[in-house]
């Protein structure tokens, strides 16, 4: 009687243990098909962006590399050709006619031919690429200074963001161009650059030519490749999804620190 | 006279039928009876047990002569935060993981050398798939758990692990980063909460370091979980020498070191000291060291349970959720 008394408390409390996990499991599913639970988990994101910004200086450097650590071929990610006639047109003649055009909230909106931006102060580093995938690649990047050209142009005083808007379509419709956006600290940042060369040659199409970011402390996403226009916003929440992003408009975090 | 006759006939009549009805009214109603007082003797079964029952948990849950208060509560609500925290973090964790299903050693994923761990899925020239485990150069056909595994919808597809580990459930990576990155920060604030609360409670100092007779018991405790032989009695009451050791191993190692490669896979803390990623031989190293720890930590819950189910489980369990351990005398134990 007491052993039939235990067992029937025992399948009680094991179905009760295997039913709670299978609630927490099937709640977890539910909760990030629903609109608001990301956004709570987005906090996150937000305690992550503060309390980096908070230990880190504003200039402490990503860590730079030897030459023997260079991939031997640095992966090439996402797009790889631009499904975009007006990019290939650019391409076909060795991007002669690129020009990359600033606006937005400048004092001076002015367009750079690629020989303009290799007049401009450079930088040569060796990095470490991080995908968001969990990958990384390391390769030797030469660019303009971002901050050089920011400062050619003239910051309004209620500029607050940079958004780089690339030929690359997303959709194979050839809609949906790939963008990103930065805030002026990552801007100003001595690693922050406009690359046009990879491990000593001209960038490739598969890595972003004929311009590429590169912003050594976030994530590879966050790096537009095939940039060919700069807009300083004082906010992005009226561009594309709002998320200041093509990967941030598809759920990814604006701040890809981690 | 006749008509008395036959009205005593009459009555005779009536009182026979009535007799035989009336007997046939006995029956069925003492059959009813019978069925109602079986029932009724059913019910007060029911409900007398059920109050010996509770009297007996409520006699044994004041009566202070072999409960033992063993948790407190926020040991045990700490406890079950763990539980849920690190089972969320483990599987939005291997969603991760299946966005890249390898791991390599040193500071990047391409310096030409093989990655020391990949879940790989393959496809041959029919379309079929399979999924394939390669370890150190050696490669396992895992098809069906590893590499390639069925999906929600019951497809085998390529997929490093398979669906019913990882949350969410199908490949999503954003929302998997979401999950990890919010839940390790209520894991970071509930292990900074329980270190503090240890410290000052003298939870750690009195629970948790092992006293100078612990080290010099640590042979016996070793034979003694070897034979399954669990202490009972006053032993039963404080953790073993293994127990504490396993604990602070988990507190003060696993636990943190989990933490520091996860941070040494952010490329803005890399730029906290430039080059200190190196320490553990770069970035790839931390991730696989990452995977590692949370497979030891999976090990340390595997064995953990284990001790639980077989030093008695329901006695255990209990005194994680009240708080209260029963303690069984030699002789009862006998």
């Amino acid at each position: 009687m007491s052993n039939d008394d235990k067992l029937t408390r025992r399948s009680l409390m094991t179905r009760l243990l295997a039913g709670s996990s299978l609630v927490v499991l099937s709640g977890c599913e539910k909760l990030s098909e629903t609109t608001w639970f990301p956004k709570v988990l987005g906090l996150g994101e937000k305690a992550t962006y503060k309390i980096q910004r908070l230990v880190l200086s504003r200039k402490a450097m990503a860590q730079e590399f030897r030459e023997v650590d260079l991939s031997p071929q640095f992966r090439s990610n996402g797009t790889s050709m631009p499904d975009n006639p007006a990019y290939m047109a650019l391409a076909a003649k060795g991007f002669t006619d690129y020009r990359l055009e600033v606006g937005g909230l400048v004092e001076r909106p002015m367009t750079f031919s690629l020989a303009d931006i290799r007049k401009l102060p450079s930088r040569t580093q060796i990095t470490r690429h991080d995908c968001v995938e969990g990958w990384s690649a390391i390769g030797m990047w030469k660019g303009a200074r971002l901050s050089a050209l920011l400062e050619a142009v003239h910051l309004k005083p209620n500029a607050r963001y940079i958004v780089f808007h690339c030929a690359d379509p997303m959709e194979e419709d050839g809609s949906s161009p790939y963008y990103e956006s930065i805030d002026l600290e990552d801007a100003f940042h001595p690693q922050t650059i406009l690359a046009y060369g990879l491990n000593g040659k001209p960038l490739p199409i598969p890595n972003g030519a004929p311009l590429r970011l590169r912003l050594e402390r976030q994530l590879g996403y966050k790096m537009a490749k095939y940039v060919m226009r700069l807009e300083i916003v004082e906010d992005f929440s009226r561009i594309a999804g709002g998320n200041g992003g093509y990967w941030e408009d598809q759920g990814y975090e604006w701040y890809a620190g981690i | 006279m006749k008509w008395l006759a036959g009205k005593r006939e009459l009555i005779l009549k009536i009182k026979s039928f009535v007799g035989r009805e009336k007997k046939q009214a006995i029956m069925y109603l003492s059959n009813a009876v019978l069925r109602a007082r079986l029932m009724m003797s059913r019910i007060a079964n029911t409900i007398y047990s059920t109050l010996r029952k509770i009297i007996k948990a409520l006699s044994s849950a004041v009566s202070s002569v072999n409960l033992y208060y063993r948790h407190s509560l926020p040991v045990r609500i700490m406890h079950w935060c763990n539980v849920v925290l690190l089972a969320i973090l483990l599987m939005s964790g291997l969603n991760i993981f299946n966005a890249h299903p390898a791991l390599y050693w040193g500071k990047s994923s391409y310096d030409g050398v093989p990655p020391v761990l990949e879940l790989r899925g393959e496809e041959d020239d029919e379309g079929e798939i399979s999924g394939v485990t390669r370890i150190l150069g050696h490669e396992f056909d895992t098809t069906g758990f590893l590499g390639a595994s069925r999906d929600p919808a019951g497809e085998l597809t390529k997929r490093g692990f398979p669906s019913w580990l990882t949350i969410p459930d199908g490949r999503w990576l954003a929302m998997a980063r979401r999950w990890h990155f919010f839940i390790a920060w209520l894991l970071v604030v509930n292990g900074i909460t329980f270190v503090t609360y240890s410290i000052v409670s003298r939870h750690l100092h009195s629970d948790l370091v092992p006293t100078r007779q612990d080290w010099r018991s640590i042979g016996r405790t070793v034979v003694d979980h070897l034979r399954f032989r669990h202490p009972t009695g006053e032993a039963a009451k404080h953790y073993n020498v293994l127990q504490k050791c396993a604990y602070l191993v988990v507190i003060f190692f696993l636990l943190p070191l989990m933490i520091l490669m996860g941070l040494g896979m952010s490329p803005a803390l890399d730029a906290l000291f430039p080059g200190w990623v190196d320490i553990f031989s770069g970035r790839q190293s931390m991730r696989t060291i990452h995977f590692v720890v949370a497979w030891a930590l999976v090990l340390f819950v595997v064995i953990h349970v284990f001790m639980v189910i077989v030093s008695g489980f329901w006695n255990n369990l209990r005194s994680m959720i009240t708080g209260y351990y029963r303690v069984e005398s030699e002789a009862d134990h006998e």
